[in-house]
């Protein structure tokens, strides 16, 4: 039997391939996406795979740089990079998580100076990346639900 | 050893080796800092003390080991009386504060803010408490007590008692203790617990410290009991803190159950939690780990500006 695509392929632009299922939202919301996009962008949310359920998000027309996606590996640690031209998949990476994350995830603590209207971006470093965990560089204190802290 | 324009804003920036060197450094400023020696080292240079919180010996003892080295200070002690009023932010006062000084000590009540002092200054940053997170100088004289007391800092059994969760001298404290091996128990009400991220450390320290909410059992073979004052100041309602204020009580009928030669130390302040009777005992060092904080920080103030005695 053929196999039914959710969304259609795309010819040429990016696929982020095995989202933690539910998270697909956030990986736009961390790469500026609708917000700074202008980019057709379809996403499908739930989908079944042999892991269970995963999200996708496909950008048309954008080859996205794979470190810039680096920073979704806080949410999507499984994910995939596709880089897709005449739509054939001519690179694939997998995320990568960087050892420091950078005005992205707010600090949990409420009396951490990041959090007060000081010029500074909140700073994060990663002491752990399976299971992933970080520590505010400021206040060194670890956020429970890292997703839940994304900016 | 070279701590020329170093920042103290954490005892984890610093190795045992280099906690060593600034013990050893400190016992030669005793005679220095009591006055009986004079030393200028520090002649010229300005140290600006920021005390955007209440303090009453971080900020004596500071002030004094600059004056002890032949430095002077300036600063405030009431953050009600600067441009913090108007609604100026913090790196801006930083930015001042290095460009009229040599040294910058601050404390302020949020957490991190030593760290991004250190950010935004080119002079030497001193963490004098930042909110319930580090107190690296407080650190460095309970060690120094320590040492200069039982004449090594591991292989003691040393009791760590009172508000272990908010406290932030303590978690330091726990850090810097395993560091050495010492052997550690943490005795607080329920819901004053050490943080689990604090016991995890010392567990990567090899060491595995016990919890438990019962003193009389834990003091009576300890060598160190380390006190603190259960902080009204970081409780977030006062129901919670009613609930666990006068927990423990240190007196000499406690005193008579434990070893000859247990010393008891106390960041001060002290409110109902050590009996008055008990610093009359030989027992009682918290006024003498209070001086200790004169050498150690002029230890500090010296090895940061590059100065030798």
């Amino acid at each position: 039997m053929k196999k039914e695509l959710k969304i259609p392929r795309i010819k040429n632009g990016t696929v982020i391939d095995h989202i933690t299922s539910g998270n697909a939202i956030k990986v736009l919301h961390i790469l500026g996406i609708p917000k700074t996009s202008t980019f057709v962008v379809s996403v499908a949310m739930n989908v079944k795979s042999r892991m269970g359920k995963k999200d996708i998000v496909k950008v048309e027309n954008r080859e996205i740089d794979p470190r810039e996606v680096d920073k979704i590996a806080l949410i999507a640690p499984k994910a995939t990079i596709n880089i897709i031209r005449n739509y054939e998949v001519v690179e694939k990476y997998l995320v990568k998580l960087p050892d420091e994350i950078v005005g992205i995830v707010s600090c949990s603590n409420p009396t951490c100076v990041s959090n007060s209207r000081e010029p500074v971006k909140s700073r994060f470093k990663v002491i752990c990346k399976d299971p992933l965990r970080i520590i505010c560089y400021y206040c060194e204190r670890e956020p429970e639900d890292i997703s839940e802290r994304i900016i | 050893m070279n701590f020329k324009g170093k920042d103290i804003i954490s005892i984890k920036d610093f190795s045992k080796k280099e906690i060593d060197y600034i013990l050893e450094y400190a016992k030669k400023m005793i005679p220095y800092a009591k006055g009986e020696k004079y030393i200028d080292a520090l002649k010229g240079k300005i140290l600006s003390s920021l005390f955007f919180e209440p303090s009453t010996r971080t900020r004596l003892s500071f002030e004094s080991a600059m004056n002890r080295l032949g430095g002077r200070f300036i600063g405030f002690a009431d953050p009600s009386a600067t441009s913090q009023k108007k609604g100026e932010s913090l790196s801006d006062t930083i930015r001042m504060a290095d460009a009229y000084s040599d040294i910058i000590v601050i404390r302020h009540p949020q957490e991190g803010a030593a760290r991004l002092a250190a950010e935004f200054a080119e002079a030497p940053v001193l963490n004098a408490g930042d909110g319930a997170g580090h107190h690296p100088t407080q650190c460095l004289l309970d060690l120094f007590t320590i040492l200069t007391e039982k004449k090594h800092i591991g292989k003691n059994n040393i009791v760590l008692l009172g508000d272990l969760k908010y406290g932030r001298t303590v978690h330091s404290l726990a850090y810097a203790l395993a560091l050495y091996g010492a052997e550690l128990t943490f005795v607080s009400p329920a819901s004053l617990k050490m943080p689990k991220e604090v016991v995890e450390e010392c567990n990567e320290l090899g060491i595995e410290p016990i919890q438990t909410s019962i003193l009389d059992k834990a003091v009576k073979d300890a060598d160190v009991l380390y006190v603190t004052r259960i902080q009204k100041e970081r409780f977030p309602d006062a129901e919670e803190y009613n609930k666990v204020v006068g927990s423990y009580k240190i007196d000499n009928k406690l005193l008579s159950t434990t070893k000859q030669k247990l010393i008891i130390m106390h960041p001060l302040p002290r409110v109902t939690e050590i009996d008055p009777e008990v610093d009359y005992t030989n027992h009682a060092l918290y006024f003498k780990q209070a001086f200790n904080g004169i050498p150690v920080r002029m230890a500090l103030l010296s090895l940061v500006s590059g100065g030798l005695l």
